[in-house]
């Protein structure tokens, strides 16, 4: 029935019970009208926050609409494809992160770009889609919930890139790829026993981690997040900064335009990772709470296209793009209001910046080949 | 693969999954909520807080220094000024890396040393946010370094300020002395409030004296900075007072005459005008240009001055402490004429020297040594001003005592600060037994006495303390207090009246004759300034021994090193008649009085005559 309905010519389109032009294109229309009221927010706050700059508007904007060309691409793809494809695209990914090790270009002190003729990108983005692909891949035919060997290996598929873009180092994409892939773990129905086992070994390894692993400015992220006070024009400018941006907000905001914070550049990253203070500022907590209401909006429906997937395979890679999704929005207003230690996340489809929002768009373009396929499934 | 899909349970896994999904939602739901509380609270329960944090670093008070009151000299001529110069600050709050910002700083303009000493000691004290200076008078060449680098240097603020110009530095170094930048000290007795934004203070003479009056009342702005501390509006301002314009009795004819008087001398020159006690020239040589100073001066320089052997710093008109010799003779005179131990008739014998009564010592004249004989046989008080007798007042001394001449000498002032309005004035030394007891404890000597009689010995004078005495003379008892300062704004500055010296008025005439006759007499020791000149003046030499000469021995002058040579003295005033300028003059090892007295000619013909006179 769905490749029948795949060949339909276009004049025909007819001949379905419920024709219209989305379904023709797979297209998720609420999940659409969504992220379309969600990036036209995020253009009208990066407007204020780049201090009126059209260009940096124009720019986000084209953006925009590669990522959008690259979601409704993505949703043409039969979700069969996806999965046969996983661990080779995988395994790609895999070398491009090791290539990034020896042939990789620097920006700040990590090593994460490989630059090809001229056109730089981060190999550890396309992981971010390619890493629930593939574990969810591993686990569709398996029984569910999985058995103990089958969550080592789906470990050991998230842990190999997680650990290589540590290394770059980049912690928040580390924890963006490794959250991805340990959420199609949590879908497939994990027994709780190994959830609470890891979080208390999460906890008892805290210490060594502190001592071996992390690198002395994420610790000292995290020294800053506990007191900010303590440095208060080196590490802890950024933090008293925003949160001053968000507080003075109040519950309607400056205005558009008129936050002093951001406008006078005493808020740093206004354009990129903390775009929120300036939202907060100029919007006040209604704004926020805007922002909120549209990004649980689209929280729902990715879990209501998870529900109503007619595979495991679609399930599981449903789930746990949207619980990424969440990740984004919760590390980064989190941080941004000093409840959490700054990493470099973005705020998803608002924050300045090209290499995440396709990959955003690229994942919900996922979850609407995921959504055509239960369609298309109902017919 | 077909054992694993023969046990898989697609109902039970759709279960499972849906239970998942509805964990994922509650913690999504809750992390979200968690969030949107983190916002409440910043938002509503803290909005306050934040609000004036916002306004805080949005909003900056900047104090506006008041503009320092200007001076001028008696003819409106000015003689302190503020001028606009550029200086750097660095606003530390705004600056990410101190060192790296003062180590680029120094590349593109020179700064010294002690320029970053002083900006490091400021750096301890400003108050969050404010501009701290670290180089003064930037040029324009370096003014537009700094511009075209000021993307790379935030925090670093370049502005415009008034700056303290003298005119005439050097002529009136010791008149006016000089502001400079603040110190350490300073700032701790210095009002924090009323100096914010100001980084000069008056640090000698007239500026510092009168400090309070020159230096006004700070204002303060409230203005809009962005992050990196540029000023982008004022918001709301409140005007700084000026300080208040000075108006000097100083005459800048009469101290151009008599600084080019002096020339290359060592020496010091009052005048006072005796009727209102102003005074209308002090000059003290050599000078230096206070305007080194304004800034932080060089250390080459600093010491260059600090260490010469004539020693420019030290304004011999105030500081300067030296015997009056003869001068005090009019003075001791009038003693003996008021105290009735000698009239006008009264003679004594001068065989060129003195011997108290029992003692072998032979206190001489100084005329002995050139005519190897006394000024007459019987000199009488006339005669010895006139002739600058020294035997007549060895006998008056020792008829006086030294406490006696202690009691008529010190309504003159001597001995005693004159309390004119400057700084640094020291007070001399009029001696009495007391004194010595006191300051030496050593008793009284009576061949101590005969040396005081003729102003040497202990008896140490100012230039300044001279020229009040000699006022005093002038008016016949009226004693002022010298004021440097006519008036503040347009507020006069009175001169407080001491108590006056009283005397006969057959007594005052009798010494004012005699001084008369020092400049016009055919003998008078003066008699050399008298010539062919248009007015009638009064005056007294005096000669300051600086080694004393054992017994025995004669003063030769040509022997004698440059600075042990006599001190040259002369006191004066003019007209003779109705007196409107009272002078003293002091050239350090001039040898004697005539180094001295064509100076207070000249000075007297400037003031008398006009400019053009001399």
């Amino acid at each position: 029935m769905a490749d029948y309905l795949r060949q339909l010519p276009q004049g025909s389109a007819d001949l379905a019970r419920r024709p219209s032009a989305a379904s023709r294109f797979h297209i998720d229309v609420p999940l659409l009208v969504l992220l379309l009221a969600l990036t036209s927010f995020g253009l009208l706050v990066l407007y204020s926050a780049s201090g009126q700059s059209s260009a940096a508007v124009i720019r986000q904007g084209q953006y925009f609409l590669v990522a959008y060309v690259v979601m409704i691409v993505a949703a043409q793809i039969r979700l069969v494809t996806y999965m046969r494809w996983a661990p080779w695209f995988y395994l790609g990914g895999i070398g491009l992160l090791v290539a990034v090790i020896f042939v990789g270009v620097g920006a700040k002190g990590a090593q994460r770009w490989l630059s090809l003729g001229g056109f730089r990108f981060q190999p550890s983005e396309i992981l971010k889609i390619l890493v629930p692909m593939t574990v969810a891949w591993y686990l569709a035919d398996r029984v569910l919930p999985p058995r103990f060997k089958y969550i080592v290996v789906s470990l050991a598929i998230v842990g190999l890139p997680a650990v290589l873009i540590l290394r770059q180092p980049d912690l928040g994409t580390a924890l963006l790829i490794a959250a991805s892939g340990l959420f199609v773990i949590f879908m497939a129905g994990i027994g709780w026993r190994y959830i609470f086992g890891a979080a208390v070994l999460a906890v008892a390894s805290a210490w060594p981690a502190w001592l071996f692993v992390l690198k002395d400015y994420q610790k000292q992220r995290i020294l800053t997040l506990l007191n900010p006070e303590s440095d208060k024009l080196g590490a802890g400018w950024n933090i008293i900064q925003s949160k001053t941006a968000i507080g003075s907000g109040g519950w309607s905001g400056k205005g558009w335009q008129s936050g002093t914070q951001s406008q006078l550049d005493f808020l740093p990253e206004s354009r990129t990772d903390f775009i929120i203070a300036v939202l907060a500022e100029e919007f006040g907590l209604r704004g926020v709470l805007t922002l909120v209401a549209l990004y649980l909006l689209i929280l729902l429906r990715g879990f209501w296209i998870g529900l109503n997937a007619k595979t495991s395979y679609g399930r599981m890679l449903a789930g746990s793009l949207t619980l990424t999704f969440f990740v984004y929005i919760f590390v980064n207003m989190g941080m941004v209001a000093g409840l959490l230690p700054v990493v470099g996340v973005p705020l998803p489809l608002v924050s300045a910046g090209g290499t995440s929002v396709v990959t955003l768009m690229a994942g919900f373009g996922l979850l609407m080949a995921i959504s055509t396929e239960q369609r298309i499934a109902d017919y | 693969m077909p054992q694993a899909i023969a046990l898989k349970d697609p109902v039970r896994e759709s279960r499972i999954y849906s239970a998942r999904t509805l964990t994922a939602v509650l913690i999504v739901v809750m992390a979200l909520g968690l969030i949107v509380a983190r916002y409440y609270s910043l938002q509503i329960t803290h909005y306050e807080s934040y609000r004036t944090q916002s306004e805080r670093n949005r909003v900056q008070l900047q104090p506006l220094p008041p503009k320092r009151g200007l001076i001028f000299d008696r003819n409106g001529v000015l003689l302190a000024d503020n001028r606009a110069t550029h200086i750097l600050s660095v606003v530390r709050e705004r600056v990410p890396d101190l060192e790296a910002t003062l180590t680029r700083l120094g590349e593109l303009v020179p700064i010294s040393d002690r320029d970053l000493d002083n900006f490091r000691k400021k750096l301890n004290r400003r108050r969050p946010y404010e501009a701290v200076p670290l180089r003064f008078r930037l040029t324009e060449e370096e003014q537009a370094v700094l511009a075209v680098n000021r993307h790379e240097l935030p925090g670093v603020v370049v502005d415009a300020q008034l700056l303290r110009h003298y005119p005439h530095g050097e002529l009136f170094s010791h008149a006016l002395g000089y502001v400079g930048r603040i110190n350490e000290e300073e700032a701790l007795f210095l009002d924090e409030r009323d100096y914010r934004g100001t980084f000069h203070v008056g640090k000698v003479g007239i500026e510092k004296y009168y400090e309070d009056t020159l230096h006004g009342e700070v204002g303060y702005q409230n203005v809009e900075t962005n992050a990196h501390g540029r000023v982008l509006r004022v918001l709301e301002r409140y005007a700084p007072t000026p300080g208040e314009d000075l108006t000097l009795h100083l005459d800048i004819n009469l101290q151009r005459t008599a600084y080019e008087a002096l020339g290359e001398q060592r020496g010091a020159v009052v005048a006072i005008d005796p009727k209102t006690g102003g005074v209308m020239a002090l000059v003290s040589t050599p000078g230096f240009d206070t305007n080194l100073f304004v800034n932080g001066i060089s250390s080459a320089n600093y010491s260059e001055l600090r260490d010469s052997l004539d020693v420019p710093l030290f304004n011999r008109a105030v500081q300067g402490q030296y015997p009056p010799g003869s001068t005090v003779k009019p003075m001791m005179g009038l003693a003996g004429l008021e105290s009735g131990l000698v009239t006008a008739q009264t003679t004594v014998p001068d065989p060129g020297w003195y011997r108290l009564p029992g003692d072998s010592r032979r206190y001489r004249d100084w005329i002995l040594k050139i005519r190897g004989t006394g000024h007459a046989p019987e000199v009488d008080l006339h005669m010895a001003i006139v002739e600058s007798c020294d035997v007549y007042f060895y006998d008056l001394a020792r008829k006086l005592t030294i406490d006696k001449m202690y009691d008529y000498l010190h309504p003159f002032g001597l001995g005693e600060r004159t309390a004119v309005d400057t700084t640094n004035e020291r007070r001399g030394v009029l001696p009495s037994t007391r004194w010595k007891r006191d300051a030496l404890n050593q008793p009284w000597y009576p061949g101590e006495t005969l040396s005081a009689g003729i102003g040497q010995g202990y008896v140490l004078t100012t230039p300044m303390q001279l020229a009040v005495a000699t006022s005093v003379l002038a008016t016949k008892g009226e004693h002022r207090t010298p004021r440097l300062v006519r008036s503040r704004g347009s507020e006069l500055v009175e001169a407080p009246l001491q108590p006056p010296v009283v005397a006969t008025e057959a007594h005052w005439n009798t010494v004012h004759e005699a001084m008369r006759d020092v400049v016009h007499g055919e003998r008078g020791s003066a008699r050399s300034i008298g010539k062919d000149i248009p007015y009638e003046m009064a005056g007294k030499t005096g000669t300051a021994q600086v080694i004393g000469i054992a017994q025995g021995e004669v003063y030769r002058e040509e022997e004698v090193a440059e600075r042990h040579r006599n001190h040259g003295l002369f006191i004066a005033f003019a007209p003779y008649a109705a007196p409107t300028i009272a002078v003293a003059v002091l050239v350090e090892n001039g040898g004697g009085s005539s180094a001295a007295y064509p100076i207070a000619r000249e000075v007297i013909d400037t003031w008398l005559l006009g400019a053009d006179a001399g």
